[in-house]
């Protein structure tokens, strides 16, 4: 195989082994909510994007009027445009049907590695090193999310698998504190949620997320 | 279509949202997001940076989206401060949330407090 694709696809594997267990909990939402096994797999391969899959699930299993569940999702994929700003230049050489299908393989994980080894190796193929990580996180999220739609059926309710949800979300929550600012727009964000819990049409996650957002931001001001 | 359908027992008050809406919003959030991400790689030269006010209200995006979906799957205000803290999901939080902090590790994270959850739930509190 391509020395610059194998290189992506080395460097991603010590994180597909948290990103597996993720997929997982994608696939048992699913189900846990009442998705058959192609909606499964349409949210994991049309939308991508882990956080904003398991929050639309959640909603969903809340009843949330569908623009609540839209909403949500969106906002929480907003942090994507800084990603696709922040790694645009080292893609500019390339034709636009190329950026485009690179583009769909733009998450948390491919950007974090890419942007750390093209700024370090400038003789590696850019597209074949990102798509070699990128890739291979499409593959498990997909793989992950049928294993867990057939694990999630044969699981019994009473053992309160969805739980596993709100786990994932505390084990990216905690490295996403890494600075005061960031601290307080968690801190205030899931107080907000919890106040905002009995608020119509389900909007207290909207309501907690904008919350932290705005507080981090002012947290910030005036700590400069 | 119907593998998971058949065997899946749903909660009481659960959903059983329909087709129509979960395919709205698979395909709404998708296109949604797929735009974010082609966005800037699209533009470049055109548009080269998100406008530094905006990067610095996005960078708080992650955190207080997260804590806002944790926290509210955590803590639930009870009528007493006792039956508030004396929940199963609250203390296998709290416990994942150590293991979280020390670990950095999502797995780890996981199998601890599902092991608590299960623990308070069948032993515990049964």
């Amino acid at each position: 195989m391509d020395e610059d694709l194998l290189a992506g696809v080395r460097d991603v594997s010590p994180l597909l082994m948290g990103i597996a267990p993720f997929a997982l909990v994608a696939g048992i939402a699913a189900v846990e909510v009442g998705f058959d096994i192609v909606q499964a797999l349409g949210l994991s391969v049309i939308v991508f994007a882990g956080a904003s899959q398991l929050a639309a699930l959640e909603l969903f299993g809340e009843n949330a009027p569908l623009a609540v569940v839209i909403g949500t999702a969106v906002v929480i994929n907003l942090r994507v445009l800084m990603y696709s700003a922040s790694i645009a230049p080292h893609f500019a050489e390339y034709g636009r049907r190329t950026r485009a299908v690179l583009a769909y393989f733009l998450t948390d994980q491919a950007y974090a590695l890419s942007v750390a080894e093209f700024a370090e190796n400038d003789d590696r193929s850019r597209w074949k090193y990102y798509l070699g990580a990128g890739g291979s996180l499409w593959v498990v999220w997909v793989i992950g999310t049928v294993v867990g739609v057939v694990l999630g059926a044969g699981i019994p309710e009473s053992w309160g698998l969805t739980f596993a949800v709100p786990l994932v979300f505390l084990a990216l929550l905690v490295p996403a504190m890494k600075d005061r600012p960031t601290t307080v727009a968690g801190a205030v964000g899931g107080g907000a949620a919890v106040v905002a819990a009995g608020l119509p049409l389900n909007l207290g996650l909207l309501a907690g997320a904008v919350s932290g957002i705005l507080a981090g931001f002012v947290a910030e001001e005036v700590s400069t | 279509m119907t593998l998971a359908t058949g065997s899946v027992v749903l909660t009481a008050g659960a959903s059983d949202p329909d087709a129509a809406r979960i395919w709205i919003a698979i395909l709404v959030i998708g296109i949604a997001t797929y735009g974010f991400r082609l966005s800037f790689i699209h533009l470049f030269g055109r548009v080269d940076d998100v406008p530094t006010r905006v990067r610095r209200v996005l960078r708080f995006v992650p955190a207080a989206v997260l804590a806002a979906l944790v926290v509210p799957d955590l803590l639930t205000i009870r009528p007493s401060v006792i039956a508030t803290l004396a929940d199963e999901r609250l203390i296998a939080g709290v416990l994942a949330g150590v293991v979280a902090w020390r670990t950095e590790n999502v797995f780890a994270t996981i199998v601890v407090g599902m092991l608590a959850l299960w623990l308070f739930r069948f032993v515990v509190f049964a």
